[in-house]
């Protein structure tokens, strides 16, 4: 009798205690894990005019929060893709002399189609449409 | 004549303190006399650093601001307005280095000479803590100038992070604080270099001490303890020789500080592309030089997952080394250890070499 008793109450304060650990530490814990941010769903952006960009060269733009890029091909086309490399994150850019996107973390290469053609990237980069209007760029999301 | 009022206050001192008991304490532990006795000096170098970095860090906070906007700027003021901020933050990072590498050679030297045995467990398995907590020491603080290279490579670093299976992705967020690395991530990495890290690091450093000055210190196992053994007080002998190392090493921080001034490179551009030669802090790149060799695909896993479980099993095997290397707990030589360490170090070594000439 007594015997339970003591086990009851054991269990009573083991549990109370556990209880107390979690009601101080869950708040702690949940305090620092960042809220979701509203980011700026963005879908469609003006990024510069036709003539802002010569034939063979390469743009970073601002798509929402994250980085674009916005490549004119020696022929004079218009590609854009999320200027995110898909290896470990770095921020890609056009690179004249090897007509490649080229990104400088770890000599990663990519084609004027995004493909990724050399280096560590493991994937291609994320493709965005392209739309002139008038002497206006306007990019957006593949859907 | 009248009594020295240096010492009417140093009896009121000691009736209130007793220092007798402190003193009893401090020269209970000899330090062993023997051929291998340099290594004894490396904790105490390693302890040195840290001060600096307690003093010029909190020198730094006057001035430094944690933001975004302002961290860049505000250490350029440091560098070019505050008197003598360029020396403070020249040593803040060199001693941060040279913590690192002491730290190192220190763990090293306490692995090789197999300090680690029964009864030194507890003190080993902090300072493998402290270790690792110092490399989180210079990872949030490589960020805090807010540049070019720090900022990419940060990217580069929690991103690997972020490869871990189950635990990978909920670390990089909250390491990030948030998805990408912005000025959410140089807030967090700020709290936790000037706040959450020293607190954690300090209680680590007292455990240490202690069982470090209740212990006393270990004897290589090569070296047989004589009757006679030679030894020597650590108070005050060895203490002494202690500072006059340190008094060394401040020379040698002063002068790499004023010849190498370190340097601040340019503001970090979130919607810039990565330059040409981001690096990590060169304790990092013995590994970040092995996620290179590892192929893209090994059998149905991501290279890299494979690279960053296996130096976490490593690490992990480490740490833990007291507890498996059974023979030297049987009091036995074992030499796959020494191999192993000595294959580690060389592995380091060549792999950093490597990684800088790449
Ligand atoms: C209480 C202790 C500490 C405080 C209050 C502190 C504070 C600071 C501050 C305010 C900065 C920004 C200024 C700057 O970047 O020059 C900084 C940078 C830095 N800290 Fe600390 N720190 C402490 C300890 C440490 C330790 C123990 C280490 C390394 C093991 C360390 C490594 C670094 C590094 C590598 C930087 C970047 C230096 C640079 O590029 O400017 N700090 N610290
Ligand atoms: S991050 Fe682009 S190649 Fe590694």
């Amino acid at each position: 009798m007594n015997q339970s008793r003591r086990s009851f109450l054991k269990y009573i304060l083991g549990g109370s205690l556990i209880a107390f650990i979690g009601a101080v530490l869950y708040p702690v814990i949940a305090f620092l894990k960042p809220p979701k941010s509203k980011s700026v769903e963005i879908s469609s952006i003006k990024v510069c005019k036709v003539n802002d960009l010569p034939n063979d060269s390469g743009l970073i733009f601002k798509f929402g929060n994250k980085p674009g890029i916005l490549v004119r091909t020696p022929k004079g086309d218009f590609r854009a893709f999320d200027a995110t490399c898909t290896h470990l994150d770095c921020t890609v850019q056009y690179k004249k002399d090897m007509g490649v996107i080229w990104c400088a973390c770890h000599n990663g290469k990519y084609d004027l189609n995004g493909r990724n053609i050399s280096g560590p990237p493991p994937r291609p980069l994320i493709p965005f449409k392209v739309i002139v209007q008038g002497d206006e760029i306007f990019v957006s999301k593949q859907l | 004549m009248k009594p020295n009022i240096w010492r009417r206050f140093y009896y009121w001192l000691d009736e209130r303190i007793q220092f007798e008991d402190l003193i009893r304490f401090a020269a209970k532990k000899y330090v062993p006399v023997h051929s291998h006795s340099l290594w004894y000096y490396f904790g105490g170098v390693t302890l040195f650093l840290f001060i600096i970095q307690v003093v010029t860090g909190i020198l730094l906070l006057l001035y430094y601001k944690g933001n975004e906007d302002l961290a860049f700027e505000s250490i350029r003021y440091i560098m070019t307005e505050v008197e003598f901020g360029w020396l403070i933050r020249s040593i803040h990072s060199w001693s941060a280095n040279l913590m690192i590498l002491a730290a190192f050679i220190h763990m090293f030297s306490v692995f090789f000479t197999k300090a680690y045995r029964k009864p030194r467990e507890i003190t080993w398995l902090t300072g493998m803590v402290m270790l690792f907590l110092a490399l989180g020491f210079g990872f949030s603080g490589y960020l805090l100038p807010w540049n070019e290279l720090a900022f990419f490579a940060t990217k580069v670093g929690t991103d690997i992070v972020g490869v871990i299976p189950l635990i990978g992705k909920p670390i990089q967020i909250f390491l990030r604080g948030g998805e990408d690395v912005t000025g959410a991530t140089l807030s967090r990495f700020f709290g936790f270099h000037v706040a959450i890290l020293p607190g954690i690091f300090t209680i680590f450093l007292f455990i240490h001490l202690l069982l470090v000055q209740r212990q006393g210190m270990s004897l290589p196992m090569e070296i047989v303890p004589e009757k006679a053994m030679k030894t020597m007080p650590f108070f005050p002998n060895f203490l002494l020789r202690d500072l006059l190392l340190w008094l060394i090493v401040l020379n040698i921080l002063a002068i790499l500080a004023v010849l190498y001034p370190w340097e601040l490179g340019v503001k970090a551009d979130p919607f810039a592309p990565a330059p040409a030669g981001i690096k990590p802090e060169w304790y990092f790149m013995f590994m970040f030089q092995t996620l290179k060799y590892i192929p893209a695909h090994i059998w149905i896993f991501d290279g890299e997952v494979v690279g960053v479980l296996l130096f976490i099993i490593a690490g992990v095997l480490w740490t833990l080394i007291p507890f498996w290397d059974k023979k030297t707990a049987r009091g036995e030589k074992n030499l796959l250890i020494n191999y192993l360490g000595l294959f580690c170090i060389l592995y380091i070594i060549l792999l950093t070499i490597l990684g800088y000439l790449s």
